[in-house]
């Protein structure tokens, strides 16, 4: 690990200042991630700028019935807040699939977000690796890639996103709010997430310098009856080899409305529209949601050995969605 | 004054629960570990590793990294001291893996390369990192396989043991299983990182470390640096786990170098990752178990082929083909180890060498030929119980393994048991059962011991023993109060210092049994002196043992712990997910000396088996030759979730010949753990799984069907 | 235009088990090794360095964190208990009684995480936080009794190699027992481990 400046800030227009000012900067949340790959010299800042004490850690409802969370809320105050548990069950439930008591209370909203892939060709500097260093190649490809992408990957780059609160809040139609030098703006989940495409080393749409403020959860009743599922290589403390988020509102046997994301299966959280089209309006029997599980995994290109996520995911579609709707006649 | 043993009635303490006596330091955070000695003046070495798995180093450019911040010296093969790699120890000759720095080849990627040390670790760390090591790279072969063309029998004429005509007995049995088990590389993972920190002491070698054996450690270092032993001087007060992998490894040979040269003392860490490069490992397996049996399930043909990895420098052979040797008889009986050499590191001796991955695949092989002979598994073994050593003929110490599955069977509730597979479902859930047999060698080994008695009443015990975790400090509190037949509050136990003279190590389940033997032996000659009447003078009277005569001439037997392993798993056949419910082992171990302790090392072997069925598995890339994610987030081992209520419980069982009657226990609750999990998912799913961990993906994609088997 | 190099080293204060130490560190430094290299506190264990065992769990602001993953400098302000705060003179925390009492441990090494986490785990339970193993984590759901199975989950980011995860479970069930005004036990007097099946 190189010798580094670290700045304590506490106001978010200082921070913005501060990091525009050196390129080699980064922002210091939980330092979960951060840290841990400076230690394993993936990442090499020469400046740290500690946002933990910006004023950024409320969560608040909107008027509309939604939810605004601050960038430094940490894991833990999010899955334990009344109005998350209460209108967003399954994100508090994705929240607390994740990562370790200890991480979750350190661990940042706006980090999580940012997280990196876990991906050991990633996190091995003497390896090659294109989200690392650039046209270096893919060994995952040729190597081990049991726990690698199935949807969106390209031959550049076939690294999964860890994060089991984005894909909770990418069913939620989330939107990521930043401050720049130039002033504020958002964007929203779908759009948060850059394709990998021949360019996996550029993650985010955030504009260079950007410091995530929040989110904001739109209100969705829809999201009240809603669950996170993770399925991994031990019961806990272990990351997805595929998750699902999922909420559905079934009026008299009819699909009204359902949310589907998909966690460990893309570099980003997976929003399954397709499934969502398929299901709109139809019934609300095993058979729709197995065929709604086709339809998005029909894009699904998969390496020798990780075929079975196909399997797995349509498995958990269907599971899911039986259960939701089951619970909804009860 | 006047020193008295065994004169009020004192309760016998073995046989009894007994908290840790270093307990209260362990809770407190006081108990201090290797790297956690203050030392004045310290310096902090770093490893460097090879990033190629085969080549030569062209250069080690270290002049741009000796003038960084702290920097105080690299050392690497073209100027480290020249050490000696031809002597022998305990187990031969040493690994070169930790004469370190004597030669410009690289035969595995994660080879030591240099030493960067500097003032402090974080300047040491950097400067590690930034060290260019140039190598000419040649191309490497890590790839294990069963028909990989380098696979050949060892020299070692224990390696194959053959009677009767195993293809002719096949050939007639009435019932055959024939299958292929394989298990991955499995590390030791323990908690504490190898840490040692070394000094020249007034012309002594003090090197504080963290082993499973203090004597064995100096007596390596001292051939090593051609020293006197007497000159050498190594303790490990409390060590953070060993299972095998804490002998001599690089970080103390890397310690001694730099504080030769530097003159100060120098500690060094080993990363988790270096730890998975350099410290041992259990060689993947592949083996093929070939069973026959007669109409009533007797065995008439019993074949096992076990073939494992070493490195191209070294040679350690995971004898899985062992296990059967001690355990199932038959007209024909073929047990063989066989290696291949691969630019990978050395592997070496992990909990259960050879038992833990042999009686996988054996006792997987016995359920199968249960299932195929419309035999309860208990039954099928009950019929195959051997009156002697299979391949030595001798007789058992004592054997009560179907004791153990009778006494499991009964608090299991296995007689309720519907052998059909795949017919419980709950939710989600497919339920099974299975259960397997266990055994281990049961050994002692010669060791010394004084015991003191002190001026004021108390004793002093010093012993070169060491406790990684087994409670082996507390076990030998007990031992030496009941020979002294004193309270063991009276008894004050020094170990693992290498001062306190040979000793036998930490290792195969010998540990507590060998050095207990050397405790009773000394504490019994220093009976008789004080019976002799007098004052205890200031400096005590001492008497010391040895146990060398009274071991050599023990009855050649086949001396072994045996034990029944249970389990209950839950499967959902839709995610893949496995679960534990329940796990219960029944053991046949010798006399157990403090129940407390005892079950929690038998139940942490049964954890052990748990993971090594459901998690574990190092992965190597081909291309590279090193690991993917080599650390506790690649490597999995069981986490509190994954681990059920398991119960643990004994039939009385000392043995014969032992003055305590110990058998050891610090291995045989890992053995057939594995296995009864394995089984237990086929009652569930109907589908065998041949290979380890049963991962979601293989669960997933064998489904529930019979034909589904995981064969490749 | 390139920013003016800032130190890398800051003299802080941290505040630990009551105590206010001042050091100058490396910004490198973790809380981890300031506590063990500099401060001579060396009961917070390094398993892993990276996050991946708990092996260093202390209680920052009173929540349990991983030492490893958390810079010292960064830990300024904060109030830091470590195991060696955790007993009250020589009368240990029930916490560590029972790990004590029922071997909730083997070689000791991830034990003062160990008790570190069961201590914020008790206390997390205790202020209404859900887990992975609550069955319905909305809050009209009311709070769920410490069972086993949560108790697993909620510890489950501090492995024990040796193994000693059943005895480790029994002792905070029994100390999660003893904090707990009777009425609101989570079941027997012999904790929860007998209670059910896992899954």
């Amino acid at each position: 690990m190189r010798e580094f400046g670290y700045e304590r800030v506490h106001d978010v227009s200082g921070a913005v200042a501060l990091l525009g000012a050196d390129p080699d900067a980064r922002y210091l949340g939980g330092g979960t991630n951060l840290v841990d790959l400076m230690k394993t010299g993936v990442e090499r800042p020469a400046r740290l700028i500690d946002v933990r004490d910006l004023p950024l850690d409320q969560i608040e409802a909107t008027p509309d019935g939604g939810l605004r969370i601050g960038a430094t809320v940490t894991n833990s105050d999010l899955a334990a807040h009344p109005d998350v548990r209460s209108r967003y069950p399954g994100l508090a439930q994705a929240v607390l699939a994740g990562a370790s008591g200890q991480l979750r209370n350190m661990a940042t909203v706006g980090g999580n977000l940012l997280q990196r892939t876990r991906c050991g060709y990633f996190t091995d500097t003497a390896k090659p690796c294109n989200k690392r260093v650039p046209g270096s190649g893919c060994p995952a490809i040729e190597g081990e890639h049991h726990n690698h992408a199935i949807l969106g990957a390209s031959e550049h780059c076939v690294a999964t996103h860890p994060s089991d609160m984005g894909v909770a809040l990418t069913a939620f139609d989330a939107v990521v709010h930043y401050e720049t030098a130039d002033g504020p703006g958002e964007l929203p989940f779908a759009e948060f997430y850059l394709p990998v495409g021949d360019t996996p080393h550029l993650e985010t749409a955030l504009p260079p310098g950007a410091l995530i403020t929040g989110i904001t959860l739109p209100p969705a009743p829809v999201a009240a009856h809603s669950r996170y599922r993770k399925v991994r290589e031990r019961a806990s403390y272990a990351f997805a080899i595929g998750s699902i988020a999922g909420a559905l509102d079934v009026r008299d046997g009819v699909v009204h409305e359902v949310r589907l994301a998909f966690g460990a299966v893309a570099s980003r959280p997976w929003r399954a529209h397709a499934a969502e089209r398929a299901l709109t309006g139809g019934p609300a029997t095993g058979e729709a949601f197995a065929a709604a599980a086709d339809a998005e995994l029909a894009a699904a290109e998969t390496l020798p050995h990780n075929g079975y996520k196909v399997t797995l995911m349509r498995n958990l579609v269907v599971a899911m969605l039986t259960e939701l709707s089951e619970e909804a006649v009860r | 004054m006047t020193t008295t043993t065994g004169t009020a009635a004192v309760t016998p303490s073995v046989g009894t629960a007994h908290t840790r006596v270093e307990g209260r330091e362990k809770v407190t955070g006081a108990a201090r570990y290797a790297g956690e000695i203050p030392f004045a003046d310290l310096a902090h070495g770093w490893l460097v590793v090879s990033t190629i798995a085969r080549g030569r180093i062209r250069a080690v450019e270290s002049a741009p990294v000796e003038a960084m911040p702290g920097v105080l010296t690299v050392l690497h093969h073209g100027n480290a001291p020249q050490v000696d790699g031809e002597y022998v120890g305990l187990l031969g000759k040493p690994d070169p893996t930790v004469t370190l720095f004597q030669t410009d080849r690289v035969p595995f990627a994660g080879w030591p390369v240099a030493l960067v040390v500097a003032e402090t670790p974080e300047q040491a760390r950097e400067a590690a990192e930034a060290l260019v090591v140039r190598y000419d790279e040649e191309p490497h072969d890590v790839a294990f396989s069963a028909a990989h063309p380098g696979a050949r029998k060892p020299e070692d004429p224990s390696a194959e043991t053959e009677k009767g005509d195993l293809a002719a007995e096949l050939a007639a049995a009435a019932t055959v299983v024939d299958a292929e088990y394989t298990t991955p590389e499995e590390h030791h993972a323990m908690m504490e990182p190898h840490a040692a920190t070394a000094r020249w002491d007034g012309g002594r070698l003090e090197v504080v470390d963290s082993n499973q054996g203090s004597m064995w450690v100096a007596d390596e270092l001292a051939k090593m640096f051609s020293l006197d032993l007497g000159s050498v001087r190594v303790l490990s007060e409390h060590v953070g786990g060993g299972f095998g992998s804490k002998g001599l490894r690089p970080h103390q040979v890397a310690a001694v170098m730099a504080t030769t040269v530097l003159h100060r003392p120098v500690r060094v860490v080993l990363t988790r990752r270096q730890m998975f490069s350099i410290t041992g490992y259990r060689s993947p397996t592949v083996q093929r178990v070939r069973l026959g049996a007669d109409a009533e399930g007797r065995l008439s043909a019993f074949g096992h082929e076990a073939l494992s990895l070493t490195s191209t420098v070294h040679q350690f052979i995971e004898r899985s083909a062992d296990y059967g040797r001690a355990m199932y008889d038959a007209d024909a009986h073929h047990t063989v180890n066989r290696v291949v050499a691969l630019d990978v590191p050395t592997p070496t001796f992990v909990r259960a060498p050879g038992e833990a991955p042999g009686s996988f695949a054996l006792e997987s092989a016995l359920d199968e030929l249960a299932e195929k002979c419309g035999l309860d598994p208990i039954a099928l073994r009950a019929r195959n119980e051997p009156e002697a050593g299979p391949v030595s003929g001798l007789p058992y110490s004592t054997r009560r393994v179907i004791d153990c599955f009778e006494e499991g069977a009964r608090r299991f509730g296995w007689a309720d048991r519907d052998p059909r597979p795949g017919l419980r479902r709950e939710g989600r859930w497919l339920l099974g059962t299975g259960t397997a047999a266990a055994t281990f060698p049961s050994n002692a080994m010669p060791s010394t011991a004084a015991v003191t008695a002190e001026a004021d009443g108390t004793f002093t015990v010093r012993i070169t023993a060491a406790d990684i975790g087994t409670g082996a400090r507390t076990a030998l509190t007990q031992i030496a109060a009941d020979a002294l037949e004193v309270e063991p509050s009276r008894i004050h136990m020094r170990i693992a210092d290498s001062d306190f003279g040979q000793a036998m190590i930490a290792g195969g389940s010998m540990g507590t049994r060998s050095w207990a033997w050397a405790v009773t032996s000394a504490a019994k000659e220093l009976r008789e002196q004080l019976a002799l009447g007098g004052a205890i003078p200031e400096q005590g009277i001492t008497a010391r043992s040895n146990t060398a005569e009274a071991i050599g001439a023990l009855a050649q037997k086949e001396r072994h712990s045996f034990g029944a392993q249970f389990a209950e798993v839950a499967v959902d056949t839709a995610t893949g997910e496995v679960r534990v419910r329940r796990m219960l082992g029944i053991f046949a171990a010798g006399r157990i000396v403090n129940p407390l302790t005892a079950r929690s090392q038998l139940r942490g072997g049964m954890v052990w088996g748990l993971s090594m069925a459901l998690h574990e598995e190092a992965i190597r890339d081909r291309a590279f030759g090193s690991h993917v994610g080599p650390d506790l987030a690649g490597y999995h081992v069981a986490a509190h979730a994954d681990v059920p209520p398991i119960e643990v419980g004994w039939v009385d069982d000392p043995d014969p010949d032992d003055p305590v009657g110990i058998k050891g226990i610090g291995e045989v609750g890992i053995v057939g753990a594995a296995a009864a999990i394995a089984n237990a998912v086929w009652h569930a799913t109907g589908v065998r799984h041949r290979h380890l961990p049963i991962r979601p993906d293989r669960v997933l994609l064998a489904g529930t069907a019979p034909g589904g088997d995981v064969d490749a | 235009m390139a920013p003016a190099p800032s130190p890398t080293y800051s003299a802080i204060t941290l505040n630990i088990n009551g105590e206010k130490h001042t050091l100058p560190v490396d910004h490198r430094t973790t809380l981890l090794d300031a506590l063990r290299e500099r401060l001579d506190l060396t009961g917070t264990k390094k398993g892993c360095d990276q996050g991946q065992c708990g092996a260093c769990t202390v209680l920052i602001d009173g929540r349990r964190a991983v030492s490893c993953l958390q810079l010292a400098v960064a830990a300024e302000g904060r109030v830091i208990t470590t195991i060696e705060g955790v007993a009250e003179g020589e009368d240990l925390h029930p916490v560590q009684q029972a790990f004590l009492d029922l071997d909730g441990y083997q070689c000791g090494y991830c034990t003062p995480g160990q008790i570190c986490s069961a201590i914020a785990v008790i206390e997390e339970h205790a202020a209404g936080w859900p887990s992975a193993a609550t069955q319905d984590v909305r809050p009209e759901a009311g709070v769920q009794p410490l069972t086993a199975e949560e108790i697993r989950e909620r510890m489950s980011g501090n492995l024990c190699r040796c193994g000693a995860y059943v005895s480790i479970v029994e002792a905070v069930a029994q100390a999660a027992e003893a904090a707990q005004p009777p009425s609101g036990g989570s079941g027997d007097g012999n904790g929860a481990t007998e209670a059910e099946a896992a899954v």
